[in-house]
């Protein structure tokens, strides 16, 4: 044991290591009925480092080019040993983490966590929250197939409908005016490089800032704990609340390895840039919401284009979800209760559509 | 001296009245301008008197500019004059349609072929207007049995109006025409599946309905493909006749070429000339001919050889074992497969296999096509080829789901492994805050 | 003594399961690693390149005759004409599918399902084809014989 005194030692006379530790060992997290809830935001990055984990492996061996993107897939899912359980466990972890982002989103909003003086936490979150979106909308054209391709075009045609920059924001996008060879090299540069890159500053300072502020209690159980202070309790972060987080990590290791040995993901046909489109495409599930919307909308509404109003009404709707913490600033700290409802609706909103996109067919 | 027309106004262009001058000098260029527009149109729209008359009487006789408008005659500027005769440039009755105009009237049916011929027939004539039109029409309608029995006065059978219209008639290769490949079969049905009709001829009126449950009527009609075969493809169109016997094989085979020549190459091409059988349809029919199954051939239920062979004879035993051979190669691909579908939907990636077993289903094309040679040491490399793929393929499926089952095995170890751990974490939560009060720090202690 | 006997149970207690937790975590982790480094270390197999197939070596082809070779997953046909130049097209007919041949007496490409007939070149000439066969580029290198899709798609 004297090496690990030994070691300690040297970290603490460079780095301030004892202090480091005493911060950690002081860190607590408050326990009540929706303490279950604070595993989201761990489990969102565990399930990150999960995916930059597979994605370097994947490196290893994909091919960014269009005569290569298929066949490389292929062949890691065929010769290489393995091959398989990582190709299905990155595709099937990027969906369980966009569902895991999506709920740690949606709880933080619930339990009301962005209020004063977390209001940064929030919009970095959110920031994240659209990374990890762009992250699967770039990672899903990689494996080059007729579903791949399709989804691209019809989200990156959605962009053009933005006013005066969007054919210009669709031609950034593309690498051109269609999807083709050089749509893939800029998916890909921005899947490995420029997303990652975005992602590890905002993971960042999102980090800080939540241990800079400690973990928000929710209001009503704020409120109980204030009237009857013998009622708090915490939890010592290191190890009480470590080792129960490191069991949900280990369920959802179990839960991508069985999903990756049962349900593994298809190769789907090599994309073929002349042919028709297949029926049935559709964007991946977390999009659905707004593709089925848009199916919705009919092709003119007044003056304007039905498609034009719904971009728009989606882009104006993230903006003001963003900027979330700044409408409900009740001084009473509280939060404004109507903002609650608003939450439910777009919850409800986000579920029915999916649920009805997929069962539309 | 003056002189006036009845409005009063002079005309005296010689006393130099200068803008009376330049009024008329206008005028006369309007009128020589509207002239040079207005003369090709008028030229073009020459008066046709037929029609005048004809598009407003009914029934029969009602023509119309409009029924005329996509007549591939009428575009060429070959009106009714060009066949009925007479002169369409006079409203007077008995000056159109009379003898010194060579007013043909309604035509007589014998004389159709040898009036359309008068032009189609002529080279020199049908190149200055489609010059890669055939001119052999009318010696082929000679050779037809249509033609034929024509000649001997029998004006039931079809004329050239008949089959394509007579003041509508499309070029063959337009969609809408009734020689189109694809209408060609209701063409000849028109006469040929009426019963009524047909009585004194003593010939079947089941042609058209056979060839509609045929294959070929799938292939053209169905999935648009042109080369199919119709009935002028093998009963010719102009010179329009049963092959006969003798024939039928060679017509089978300009596209079944294979098929013809492993017939010929075997022994049942001249038992059948001796019979007075004709090749391929004696065994496949002539109208309803189906997509052949494993099951015409050998001694079941559906096998054509036991029209011919019973038990006991020369034909009978192989007829048998060829059926065998190639029912034994079908279940083989079947069941590799079925094997390589189960790996499949157990996750492992069989895209390799898969092509393989395709190498197998070529093998039995050719089986199945050598079969025409009806001699077993024909189909035997074939089928074993076939035979030695599918048993690779089935040792790929194997592989295949023993590498399902070895995943599994190893997923099986992994979440043994995460059980052991999350017991033991919460066996290890469980000894922290046993009784460690200090656990649950309450807030009013800091 | 109770107390001391107390502490050690304890103490046994926590030793049993550090120890219990610790197999558990060294076998997952076992089980997380074994397949990453054997995914790591690259198989036999380096290429499954859909656009350069080796056709065949010099010498393998007689003059005037042909041989297919797989491309990628389909059949494909390499043809050395008597003048000595190398054909190499997809051997899939474009009518039903079948697989096509090269007949050298009439010098022509030819499918035996239907009779239709290819030039060298792939030009659909005779027959049901509706179209031509897809050609590939013909790459010689040393005595290798290589098949390449055409860089225009």
């Amino acid at each position: 044991m004297n090496a690990l005194a030994n070691i300690q030692n040297w970290l603490d006379e460079r780095f301030g290591w004892d202090e480091l530790m005493a911060f950690v060992r002081h860190k607590t997290v408050p326990t009540h009925r929706f303490s279950y809830f604070y595993f989201l935001g761990g489990m969102t990055l565990f399930l990150f480092g999960i995916q930059v984990a597979t994605g370097i492996l994947l490196l290893l061996y994909y091919r960014p080019t269009p005569d290569g993107a298929f066949e490389s897939v292929q062949y890691i899912m065929t010769n290489v040993p393995f091959g398989w359980l990582i190709r299905s466990i990155h595709s099937w972890g990027a969906n369980v983490m966009i569902l895991t982002a999506i709920a740690h989103m949606f709880s933080v909003f619930f339990l009301k966590s962005y209020r004063k003086p977390r209001e940064l936490t929030w919009l970095s979150g959110m920031i994240l929250l659209f990374l990890v979106l762009g992250f699967g909308f770039s990672g899903y054209l990689l494996p080059w197939n007729m579903l791949s391709l399709f989804a691209t075009k019809v989200g990156t045609d959605m962009a053009a409908q933005v006013p005066w920059i969007g054919h210009w924001i669709l031609v950034f996008l593309r690498g051109g005016d269609d999807v083709t060879g050089a749509t893939l090299t800029r998916f890909f540069g921005m899947h490995v490089a420029v997303l990652p890159g975005l992602a590890t500053l905002f993971i960042g300072l999102h980090l800080v800032l939540v241990q800079r502020f400690g973990m928000s209690v929710p209001p009503g159980v704020e409120a109980d704990w204030k009237a009857h202070p013998e009622k708090a309790r915490e939890l010592r972060f290191f190890p009480n609340f470590l080792l129960r987080e490191l069991m949900a990590w280990y369920i959802a290791l179990a839960v991508l390895g069985c999903l990756a040995a049962f349900k593994p993901w298809e190769l789907g046909t090599k994309a073929d840039l002349f042919a028709s489109a297949p029926a049935g495409i559709r964007p991946e599930w977390y999009f659905m919401f707004m593709f089925q919307t848009l199916r919705f909308l009919p092709a003119k509404i007044g003056p304007f284009a039905g498609d034009l109003l719904g971009v728009l009404g989606f882009g104006a709707a993230a903006a003001v979800w963003t900027l979330l913490p700044f409408f409900d600033n009740d001084k009473r700290g509280r939060g404004k209760r109507w903002i609650a409802g608003v939450g439910v609706f777009a919850l409800a909103y986000f579920v029915g559509m999916t649920v009805y996109a997929y069962l539309a067919g | 001296m003056q002189s006036k027309d009845e409005s009063g106004r002079g005309w005296n262009l010689a006393n130099g009245d200068r803008s009376r001058r330049t009024e008329i000098r206008s005028a006369l260029v309007v009128w020589c301008l509207a002239f040079l527009f207005w003369a090709p149109r008028l030229a073009a729209q020459t008066k046709n008197s037929c029609l005048d008359c004809h598009s407003s009487l009914e029934g029969a006789m009602r023509v119309t500019a409009e029924s005329l408008q996509g007549d591939i005659h009428a575009q060429k500027g070959i009106t009714c004059t060009g066949c009925h005769g007479g002169d369409a440039s006079s409203d007077d009755k008995s000056k159109s349609m009379s003898a010194a105009a060579e007013y043909r009237g309604r035509l007589d049916r014998k004389q159709i072929p040898e009036l359309c011929a008068k032009c189609h027939s002529d080279a020199a004539y049908m190149r200055g207007s489609n010059p890669s039109l055939r001119t052999d029409q009318l010696s082929e309608y000679h050779a037809s049995v249509h033609g034929q029995m024509l000649a001997k006065g029998d004006e039931k059978v079809a004329v050239c109006t008949d089959c394509h219209g007579v003041h509508d008639i499309l070029p063959p290769d337009d969609p809408r025409s009734s020689v189109y490949p694809i209408n060609v079969a209701a063409t000849c049905g028109k006469c040929h599946a009426n019963a009524e009709y047909m009585k004194a001829y003593n010939i079947p009126t089941d042609q058209l309905s056979l060839y509609n449950a045929s294959v070929h009527h799938t292939e053209l009609v169905e999935k648009g493909d042109l080369s199919a075969p119709t009935c002028s493809t093998c009963h010719g169109s102009h010179g329009a006749a049963p092959p006969g016997v003798k024939s039928v094989a060679n017509v089978c085979s300009t596209c079944h070429m294979i098929q013809g020549q492993m017939y010929a190459a075997g022994p049942h091409k001249k038992a059948f000339e001796t019979m007075g059988l004709g090749g391929c349809v004696t065994c496949h029919t002539n109208h309803k001919i189906e997509h052949p199954t494993d099951a015409l051939i050998g001694t079941g239920a559906g096998a054509v050889c036991l029209n011919c062979h019973i038990e006991g004879d020369t034909g009978y035993g192989p007829a048998n074992q060829m059926h065998q051979e190639l029912t034994d190669l079908d279940a083989a691909i079947r069941r590799s497969n079925d094997i390589l579908t189960r790996a499949e939907e157990a996750g492992v990636e069989v895209g390799e296999a898969q092509l393989e077993l395709n190498e197998a289903r070529d093998d039995m094309t050719k089986a199945r096509v050598e079969i025409h040679t009806v001699t077993l040491s024909q189909i035997d490399p074939d089928i074993q080829a076939g035979m030695q793929v599918t048993q690779e393929t089935w040792k790929a499926g194997q592989a295949a789901l023993a590498e399902g089952s070895y995943r599994r095995k190893g997923l099986l170890f992994s979440v043994a492994a995460v059980l052991l751990v999350l017991i033991g974490l919460w066996l290890k939560i469980r000894d922290l805050e046993a009784d460690d009060d200090s656990a649950n720090t309450k807030e009013e202690k800091q | 003594m109770p107390d001391i006997g107390k502490n050690e149970g304890r103490e046994e207690r926590r030793r049993f399961v550090e120890a219990f937790l610790g197999m558990g975590v060294v076998a997952s982790i076992a089980s997380f690693l074994y397949p990453v480094l054997r995914y790591i270390i690259p198989p036999k197999q380096v290429e499954l390149d859909a656009s350069l197939v080796l056709a065949a070596r010099a010498g393998d082809l007689k003059p005037n005759s042909g041989k297919i070779f797989r491309f990628g997953s389909r059949p494909a046909i390499l043809i050395l004409t008597s003048d000595g130049k190398y054909h190499a097209l997809s051997a899939v007919c474009t009518h039903l599918g079948c697989t096509v041949q090269y007949l050298p007496d009439q010098h022509e490409v030819w499918c035996p399902c239907h009779n239709g007939k290819y030039t060298v070149d792939g030009a659909n000439i005779s027959g049901p084809p509706p179209r031509p066969l897809q050609e590939f580029d013909v790459i010689l290198k040393g005595n290798e014989i290589y098949a390449q899709r055409p860089q225009n798609s």
